[in-house]
């Protein structure tokens, strides 16, 4: 009966706020009420309190006003004989609780800095995350915006021993969920029960070590705060739409392994208030009925091997996993996985051997489907720790491929062998690096299993275009070097087709909406010239998935009648943005960061923002930490124009736009940039000295200034009129 | 027949068997055989060349002297009894309002502003400026304001609004949206004066703009006004029976309708210097106890116990124990008096507009309201010495019960205060648990056996999963049977009712308050529409009312205006246009085209519950929430269609 439920989770709320009220006194006095606070690296502070309650806290001193709304908010206890309705003041309860764990971790990164390790993987040595920096939640976030991971699971507890743990993870990840780990059970915590099973952890393989207590829960769901500020657009402080974005569109629900305390019954309302259900392996009291949560709230004593399934369907998940005949695990979520050197069984490429891989297209009558050939030695008639060449062909025909599909769907080979569980694949074309762990041999993988991974992904994902795919792999060094002759050719001619593609010479561009699942609002078009903000999609690919898919998230957009040809606007544009965004946006440049720029979702690559007083542009890449010249950080920038918000001066884009033609062309193009980030101008080196050729500033490179000339104006511009940048003397942006 | 059903009412009545009291029950025995034309609605006595009647088998006069046919007199005094009704309910909100004005002037010395935030809410309804605005001047703006609605004289009533669209656009179409109380009000007389509107369905079409004045206007103001001076009652726990009465405690009950003067009594009651005169007395305390709907008003604001309704009022005194009963407006028997006069108990009138022979009367303006409930306190202090012990029987045994539900406290329950909202109710109705809502409403009539029908209804309903929403007497009803205790009357419910209950711990009967409360379920059944997924009128919900035990005129004004707003009503008892088959056919069945809602006559309270579910099902039917729902799967390309 769920009286027990509430009373529990209103007796572990207040005993949450009275240790962490303790524990902030603590710190007030070994540190002083003005000592700083926060999370590290991001620019939501304590992004539950900011999110819920619009409060930043950025001292112990900003605690005390939030202390006192906890103890405004915290809830009677329970009547024992008639009570009073309490769902509602649970849901309260539970809400209070997250504020105080926000509050008591906050003074824990003071009182102990080095506890969490605050990258996407901990070191030898230690387990424990912390809270998701902010580069962390936008890669990731992408994850969740596309669909390739539809959720998390939140663990608290302990399975009772490391074999079922690493099922149930291993389930997890099958079904591309997230697993964000806290809390112990009998001693035990799931993710030390992972390590002990010889398991990697950490983001890259969406295993989240938050951290060892309960309390960690919290980083679970002030991740899910982030996602609803940055990718959904709602302001600090608008708590109930933050809550019902997460209910309708972050599918998440907490997994309670083991024992239930008042304690996590308190955490596990604060998740309701999320629409997060709780599943227990134990016989709690359930709570059926629907409400707050799509489905049950809390549903109890699942055994382990339908636990997942049990909560995916509580959850009211669609989870749709690729069946792939291979002996090993298969999905996203191993996509960055590693295969450490004394895992390795076997290695091709990556400077060690020959390698390449390529698709292409052959009649119909010379593919036979489903057919692959390992010509040369496959996996078990070679040695441990053999290096090989290997050359995979991918063979397709079909009524409806055609010849541009092939990048589409050679670029695609790169996730498919990742997702693989024990294969790790870097790279594309001839700079490929497989390699296959021990462990996936032994569980029978071998190298057919690529080509049977590729085959059916193929049909999977491109089934409308193609009828037969083939696969041949080449470890034969002779043999591969035939194919890799070959296969240039075929390779340098894509790239000049691609690279002379312009928008003029089409007159329809696509849409995009996939992150439309996340940002409802935000709508990108892709053009021939200006590829999707998030790196991901160029126009072509979004031309082959509106063939693929044609009710998909990319759909056609006639250009139609020109409006302005400097700042890229056609009627077709502003009528298509107009619609999808459900009448947010009115009008979109293509071209311009001034006046109606495009939205972004809030995963986009870099993004550029108007310096005044240089008379220019700067950009910078979400991987950047550091300050820049416009007084923001990335992430601070993401949080303020993501959401699929136009505002005027800044514009989402991605790394390659940069060295397309039409990169803020309204503007003036790439002479406006001032200043970008030494790694972003170091990765994009090639490229950006060719652009600049093209336009007859070879120089032009050296002028932009990074963050060892300066990161605040006045510093750059004394740089910028030494090297006489060009923006200097262009007509005023303002 | 047995007179009540409740337990320590039937102990009562046991041990005064021997005294010669005479009871509402006993005077309805003088009064039978009760005229079989005005039972009928086809006598009329609103001229002088009347009185007239109709022969309802169709021998004899078919039509009054002045031409008058049995449609038009049982259609002139269906109208005049809502009018009456709306009369009542609406002089109450004009009282509040009043009130207020003089709250907002500093003229009302004890009363203060409790709801701030619902005073801006209902500023705002009335286009009022609030930035930087104190919050006298606002209240006394809207003050203003709402007895506007009452002296308006074109245009509507502000609070239709409130209404889903397409039941607005109903009124509008048919021309029933009222231009103010007082103006629908002297219409209906006007109408209903001899030879003026004689055409059946013409007068029905008045009748329903008057009751809309009532819900829509009057009581909901009264509501929303008295939630401004008084606090929006929350949950709270509170205690009934005749048992609530004190031995060792001055008792004092308040009965009637209005709480202007008895909160101040609740008040003035913990003041420490009453609580000292009490104890030199003798008296271990003072204890306020209430009857009808003053008691409904107390109870759900200060948990002050309910110590019966209608038909214990009388019974109340016989208790012996009751030093004063200090009552206002409504539903006040004449008889009080005469059965004070065997005890040491003073009743004691205090309105201005309700005077009864016998009776002491303490008039109480707002000016002096605190003033005169010490002073009645004192009285009854007084006479606590005078109390005789060996006349002393109050019944033991008191009921639990929660009460305290407003439009409010059900978003605020449902979701906390982060996630507020009807959602959780319409889901589960849509879900399949709930199967729908049922507002039993109304009074006590000596007709029937007291309280009996209000628990064979709720009861059955309770059992078929439709949860109960509650005013006036016959939450009182259902709340000595404990069916408002969130632990006991879990019994009496199906299993999906019971789970929902059970998840969000409720009683299945929500008291929400008063009679002019019955404003807040017109409030939560357009939430309910607001919300979502039950369609896009109030007439669309699996909803149904009812009013088993009716008696007063408000209970058709009541009636009229659910109907009007589109809901399914039963009344039980007795039906006043039986005499006219066109006036009844269409009241049970053509008004349903024009309005969405129809009334229905069923004196079996289970036929009569049978009846709400049976339409709660056909509207379940409709929505197409009938069969059991498949549990949809999101996948990203359902959350991208999301809006």
């Amino acid at each position: 009966m769920s009286k027990i439920i509430a009373s529990a989770a209103i007796r572990g709320a207040h005993k949450i706020v009275d240790m962490a009220e303790k524990k902030w006194k603590e710190a007030v006095d070994k540190f002083g009420i003005n000592q700083e606070v926060h999370f590290p690296e991001t620019a939501y502070y304590l992004p539950i309190i900011y999110g819920i309650l619009g409060e930043k806290i950025e001292k112990l001193s900003d605690m005390e006003k939030v202390f006192s709304l906890c103890r405004k908010f915290l809830p009677a206890p329970v009547h024992e004989k008639v009570h009073l309705p309490y769902l509602g003041p649970t849901l309260d309860a539970g809400m209070v609780t997250l504020f105080a764990e926000e509050m008591m971790e906050a003074v824990k990164y003071l009182e102990e800095p080095d506890f969490y390790f605050p990258e996407e993987e901990p070191p030898e040595g230690k387990l424990w995350l912390g809270a998701a920096n902010d580069i962390i939640l936008r890669k990731r976030g992408i994850e969740f915006v596309d669909g390739t991971a539809p959720g998390f699971a939140a663990i608290a507890g302990a399975a009772p021993d490391a074999t079922t743990a690493m099922k149930i993870a291993q389930e997890l990840q099958e079904k591309n969920l997230y697993v964000f780990m806290c809390a112990q059970h009998a001693g035990k915590r799931f993710a030390e029960q992972l390590v002990e099973g010889g398991m990697q952890i950490g983001w890259p393989v969406r295993l989240v070590p938050f951290g060892p207590e309960i309390y960690e829960a919290v980083f679970a769901l002030g991740f899910a705060v982030r996602a609803a500020m940055s990718f959904g657009g709602i302001e600090p402080g608008d708590f109930r739409r933050i809550l019902i974005y997460n209910k309708d569109r972050i599918f998440a629900f907490v997994l309670a392994l083991g024992y239930v305390s008042e304690e996590w019954y308190a955490n596990a309302a604060g998740a309701i208030n999320f629409g997060f259900p709780t599943i227990a392996d134990t016989p709690i009291p359930q709570i059926l009925p629907t409400g707050v949560c799509t489905y049950e709230h809390v549903v109890s004593n699942i055994p382990h091997d339908r636990i997942v399934a049990k909560a995916v369907e509580v959850r009211g998940l669609k989870v749709t996993v690729s069946k792939v005949p291979i002996p090993v695990p298969y999905g996203p979520a191993f996509e960055g996985e590693r295969v450490r050197k004394e895992d390795l069984y076997l290695e091709a490429g990556g400077t060690r051997t020959l390698s390449c891989e390529w698709t292409t297209t052959l009649p119909l009558n010379q593919v036979e489907d489903g057919k692959v050939e390992v010509i040369g030695s496959d996996l078990d008639e070679l040695p441990e720790g053999t290096q090989t060449p290997l050359a995979i062909v991918v063979e397709v025909a079909g009524r409806e491929m055609q010849e541009e599909f092939e990048p589409i769907l050679e670029r695609q080979i790169h996730d498919y062998i990742n997702y693989i569980n024990g294969a790790m694949h870097i790279g594309q074309r001839e700079i490929v690096w497989i390699r296959i762990s021990k462990k996936a041999k032994e569980k029978g993988l071998r190298l057919k299993h690529l080509g049977m991974v590729i085959h059916a992904k193929y049909h999977e994902v491109f089934g409308n275009i193609l009828d037969k795919v083939q696969v041949k792999l080449y470890t034969d060094e002779q043999k591969v070097k035939e194919i890799l002759e070959k296969a240039r050719i075929v390779w340098k001619a894509r790239d000049e087709r691609l690279a002379g593609m312009t928008d003029e010479e089409v007159d329809t561009f696509y849409s995009c909406t996939l992150c439309q699942s996340f940002a409802p609002s935000h709508v990108c078009i892709v053009t021939p010239e200006r590829t999707g903000l998030c790196g991901a999609y160029s126009w072509l690919d979004c031309r082959a998935s509106n063939r693929i898919n044609p009710e998909g998230p990319n759909q056609p957009v006639k250009k139609g009648a020109i409006i302005d040809s400097r700042l890229g606007q056609w009627e077709g544009c502003n009528e298509f943005v107009n619609k999808a965004s459900r009448g947010a946006l009115e009008r979109v440049s293509i071209y311009s960061l001034m006046v109606d720029p495009m939205t972004t979702c809030g995963c986009c690559e870099c993004i550029a923002v108007v310096l005044p007083l240089c008379n220019g542009i700067m950009t910078v890449n979400r991987e950047y930490k550091g300050d820049t010249p416009c007084g923001m950080k990335f992430t601070t920038l993401a949080g303020t124009i993501g959401g699929g918000k136009q505002n005027p001066g800044f514009l989402g884009h991605s790394k390659f736009n940069i060295t397309q033609k039409k990169f803020i062309a309204s503007e003036g193009g790439i002479k406006r940039l001032v200043w970008m980030p030494k790694m972003l101008k170091e990765e994009i080196w090639e490229r950006l000295v060719k652009r600049c050729e093209e336009i007859g500033m070879p120089d032009l490179p050296n002028m932009i200034a990074d963050e060892t000339v300066g990161v605040t104006e006045e510093e750059i511009l004394t740089f910028l009129q030494e090297k006489k940048h060009p923006a200097l003397e262009m007509e005023p942006l303002i | 027949m047995e007179w009540s059903r409740d337990g320590s009412a039937k102990k009562l009545l046991q041990e005064i068997r021997e005294e010669d009291f005479q009871l509402s029950w006993d005077r309805l025995q003088e009064q039978l055989p009760q005229c079989g034309f005005g039972i009928l609605g086809i006598c009329c006595r609103n001229c002088s060349m009347g009185p007239c009647r109709i022969d309802p088998f169709g021998e004899n006069a078919q039509v009054g002297v002045c031409g008058a046919d049995a449609d038009t007199i049982t259609a002139r005094n269906f109208l005049r009894m809502v009018a009456a009704g709306v009369s009542a309910h609406s002089d109450h909100g004009r009282a509040v309002a009043e009130t207020l004005i003089k709250v907002a002037r500093g003229e009302a010395p004890g009363y203060e502003i409790k709801d701030e935030y619902k005073l801006l809410k209902l500023a705002l309804e009335f286009g009022l400026e609030v930035e930087g605005k104190k919050i006298e001047d606002i209240a006394l703006q809207v003050g203003i304001n709402a007895l506007h609605e009452f002296g308006n004289q074109e245009g509507e009533i502000t609070l239709v609004k409130r209404a889903p669209l397409k039941r607005q656009n109903i009124w509008r179409k048919l021309g029933v949206v009222p231009r103010g109380v007082d103006r629908e009000v002297v219409e209906a007389l006007h109408r209903t004066h001899m030879g003026t509107d004689q055409n059946y369905l013409h007068i029905m079409r008045q009748a329903t703009r008057c009751a809309l004045s009532d819900g829509w206007a009057g009581s909901m103001l009264a509501t929303e006004l008295q939630d401004i001076l008084f606090g929006t009652p929350t949950p709270i726990v509170g205690k009934v029976n005749l048992g609530v009465l004190k031995e060792d405690q001055v008792n004092i009950i308040v009965h009637g309708h209005e709480p202007l003067l008895s909160e101040m009594i609740v008040m003035a009651a913990r003041d420490p210097e009453m609580l000292k005169m009490a104890k030199e007395k003798g008296a271990r305390g003072i204890n306020i106890a209430g009857i009808c709907c003053t008691a409904n008003e107390v109870l759900m604001r200060h948990g002050i116990p309910l110590a019966g309704n209608f038909l214990n009022q009388e019974l109340a005194i016989t208790t012996g124990a009751v030093e004063v009963m200090v009552v206002d407006v409504q539903c006040v028997m004449q008889s009080l008096p005469t059965i004070a006069s065997c005890f040491h108990t003073r009743i004691i009138t205090t309105s201005e507009k309700a005077k009864i022979s016998g009776a002491t009367h303490m008039e109480f303006s707002e000016e002096n309201a605190l003033k005169k409930a010490k002073e009645i306190i004192k009285m009854a202090i007084e006479r606590f010495p005078l109390r005789k012990k060996s006349q002393v029987r109050i019944p033991a045994g008191e009921v639990d019960l929660v009460a305290g539900f407003t439009h409010e406290t059900i978003t605020y329950m449902l979701g906390g205060m982060f996630r507020a909202s009807y959602k959780p109710l319409n889901d589960n109705i849509i879900g399949g648990r709930i199967r729908g809502v049922a507002g039993v409403v109304g009074c006590n009539n000596p007709k029937v056996t007291h309280d009996e029908s209000h628990l064979i209804m709720v009861k059955e309903l309770l059992k078929q999963d439709v949860l109960v929403l509650q005013t006036g007497c016959a939450a009182i009803a259902c709340a000595k049977e404990g069916l408002l205790d969130p632990v006991k009357g879990l019994e009496y419910c199906g299993d999906g009712l019971r789970e929902v209950c059970e998840a969000v711990g409720i009683p299945p009967v929500l008291h929400l308050g008063a009679c002019v409360d019955n404003s807040r379920i017109l409030v939560a059944a357009t939430a309910m529409v607001k919300e979502g997924g039950l369609g896009d009128d109030i007439s669309e919900l699996p909803a149904a009312g009812a009013a088993p035990e009716w008696m007063s005129e408000k209970a058709i004004s009541i009636g009229q205006y659910f109907v009007a707003s589109g809901v399914f009503t039963v009344f039980g008892v007795t039906w006043p246009t039986l005499g006219s088959k066109n006036l009844s056919r269409y009241l049970f069945e053509e008004i349903e085209e024009e309005m969405g809602g129809k009334w229905a006559f069923e004196p079996d309270p289970l036929k009569a519950a049978h009846l709400m579910i049976e339409h709660i099902n056909k509207k379940r039917k409709a929505l197409g929430i009938d069969k059991a729902r498949e549990r949809v799967l999101f996948d990203m390309e359902m959350r991208r269609g999301l809006e």
